[in-house]
């Protein structure tokens, strides 16, 4: 109070200008030292703000199930950050929630935790060594599920020329063109192994292989068992299929069963024509390897997917004698056979052996297509080859699907 | 009906993999994850119908005397002892499945291991002596492509033990035979049965193809 009067006072008297003269060139000279030492560090402010990233884009990420926001950026000029920090926020105005870094130079960071549909803002902050710069919030994105996998469309491209080729044929076959198959040996020796089981009395036994019927070996396994039970039942030979797999089973039962009634003999056929041993490979092995001992069927087959126990039921129909026809897809199993049985399908021979059994045009005409594709695709294999020898993996790159 | 409803069938089931190959969207995922659980369902009725094959056949040959008759014999009892432990088993008795409370072996785990696996054991290590056979027989340089082979696989035999090992050029030569004709030769199988397949899949999937449905072949 006693002051404030003073004050009052003293201004009344017209003392306060000396204290005016005091003040002013004090706050001055304050000022002066202030602004001289923050002059840089305002220059590295303004500096920093005007590295901050540019032209901030936040977009779903295409081709995928959603739940993925790619954020993109420019780099400003200027000294590089460090480091990018991208921030994320559910409404523009904050608060924003970092959400992951990115190294420096880089210009694209993929949020994997966005779940579709909502709105999520982004900003970028580099970080420099001078502080921090921030970039303009981007609009709004969303992530959501997509219908097509853009890393595919190679694949896609691929898959729809084959299919065509495919098609073509197939149709060029039905306007009656003559389609040439060339022989393939294990497949013209059907008829005469089951000839030879016939006439010895013994039995036929077929293998379709261990696998289920998701397994397209199995399926073209049992295509060939249609054909050679139609044989057996026109000759009248005694046919065994032992199966592993419960689904190949009642798929071999139907493909039999229909194979004696098309060749008019269905009264040949018995319940243990096609018969289920065992879901454990080698309990299935040890059964069938066991029925060769015991009964000593003329011929074996063993048409399908196999493994580990291709060996030992190849070798033990070698060792009774018997005629034995393989066929499997196997790479590793394909050796095995060679050497053991009379005749081996080698990979593709397999599938195609329904058609060259057949012989119908349709059949013939899809082997055909296929074998066009083969060819251009070792074009395009030995162009990829030549090109990345030079430096150029474009076609390396497009043949590689993701 | 009976000819088209399979191949309906075929042609949904055969399309749903191409098109989730293609689609991440959760919509196609669920519907092939759906597919794939309805695979199971199926397996199971499948499993079912195999085991009653095995009982019929298995006791017709009993009951008929056929040859090798006292194996059917010895299967059905082990499918009756394991299964008869397995299915109780799952009610508690006989301790559960795998141990007892106390930490013991249940019968079910003790069949398992003391007798099931030592039997499987036995017949993949029969794959050595199957293999040394097969081997011998295949070696046999009967002609020009044989005495090639037998030649390879020596040098591949040798390299690959450490006495070959220490032989100078041998691991080199054996490493050239694996990653040059023999690579070159599996590619080739690989991508002719990989094509194979996929034509076999469109015949399928189109039902030009359909004897393994039992529908007799092509169109």
């Amino acid at each position: 109070m006693q002051d404030r009067s003073k004050r009052r006072r003293l201004a009344r008297s017209g003392s306060t200008p000396p204290l005016r003269t005091a003040f002013f060139p004090a706050a001055l000279a304050l000022a002066a030292v202030a602004g001289a030492a923050c002059a840089p560090a305002s220059a590295a402010a303004q500096g920093a703000r005007t590295q901050a990233p540019l032209e901030v884009v936040a977009k779903d990420r295409p081709g995928d199930a959603g739940g993925r926001i790619v954020v993109t950026w420019r780099e400003a000029p200027g000294a590089p950050a460090s480091t990018y920090r991208i921030e994320r926020s559910s409404d523009g105005t904050g608060p924003f929630e970092p959400v992951g870094e990115a190294p420096p130079r880089s210009t694209r960071f993929e949020d994997a935790g966005a779940p579709a549909g909502d709105p999520f803002f982004y900003r970028v902050v580099a970080v420099l060594p001078a502080g921090e710069a921030v970039s303009e919030t981007t609009s709004a994105a969303f992530s959501r599920a997509n219908w097509f996998r853009n890393d595919r469309t190679n694949a896609l491209i691929l898959v729809l020329a084959f299919m065509g080729l495919i098609v073509g044929f197939i149709e060029a076959a039905r306007r009656g063109t003559k389609l040439f198959i060339r022989r393939i040996s294990g497949l013209s020796a059907i008829d005469e192994a089951i000839g030879r089981a016939t006439e010895m009395g013994r039995k036929i036994l077929y293998v379709p292989g261990i696998q289920s019927m998701d397994e397209i070996q199995t399926i073209a396994s049992l295509a060939i068992l249609g054909y050679v039970a139609k044989v057996s039942a026109t000759y009248g030979a005694d046919l065994d299929v032992p199966n592993r797999d419960p689904l190949t089973y009642a798929a071999a039962r139907e493909t039999v069963k229909h194979a004696y009634m098309e060749a008019g003999r269905p009264d040949l056929y018995r319940e243990e024509t096609v018969n289920y041993i065992t879901y454990d490979q080698f309990a299935y092995t040890a059964a069938v390897t066991g029925r060769m001992v015991r009964e000593k069927p003329a011929t074996n087959f063993f048409i399908g997917s196999f493994y580990a126990e291709s060996l030992i039921l190849s070798e033990m129909g070698q060792t009774t004698g018997a005629i034995q026809i393989a066929g499997t897809a196997e790479v590793f199993q394909l050796p095995f056979f060679v050497a053991t049985c009379d005749y081996t399908l080698i990979g593709e021979e397999l599938y195609a052996a329904s058609a060259y059994l057949s012989r119908e045009p349709v059949l013939l005409g899809s082997i055909k297509g296929q074998d066009i594709a083969k060819a251009l695709l070792l074009v395009l294999g030995a162009a990829g080859v030549v090109l990345t020898t030079f430096g150029n993996p474009i076609v390396a790159n497009w043949l590689t699907m993701r | 009906m009976r000819r088209q409803l399979p191949l309906v069938m075929t042609f949904i089931a055969g399309i749903i993999p191409v098109i989730a190959l293609f689609s991440p969207h959760p919509i196609v995922v669920n519907i092939a994850a759906r597919a794939d659980r309805w695979l199971v369902i199926v397996y199971a009725f499948a499993l079912l119908l195999g085991v009653v094959s095995v009982v019929q056949s298995n006791s017709r040959k009993i009951a008929r005397r056929d040859k090798g008759w006292p194996y059917a014999v010895v299967l059905l009892t082990g499918l009756t002892v394991m299964g008869g432990f397995g299915f109780l088993g799952n009610f508690g008795i006989f301790g559960g499945i795998t141990t007892t409370p106390d930490g013991r072996p249940t019968p079910f785990q003790w069949s398992y291991s003391n007798v099931f696996l030592p039997l499987q054991a036995t017949m993949f290590s029969l794959l050595a002596f199957y293999m040394a056979s097969a081997s011998f027989r295949a070696f046999r340089a009967r002609n020009l492509a044989a005495g090639l082979l037998m030649v390879s696989a020596l040098f591949v035999m040798f390299g690959r033990i450490p006495t070959g090992e220490a032989v100078p050029f041998v691991p080199m030569i054996t490493e050239w035979i694996m990653d040059n004709p023999n690579a070159a030769a599996q590619r080739g199988i690989i991508i002719g049965a990989a094509l194979g397949a996929a034509s076999m899949s469109l015949r399928v999937i189109l039902g030009i193809e359909r004897s393994h449905l039992g529908l007799g072949r092509g169109e």
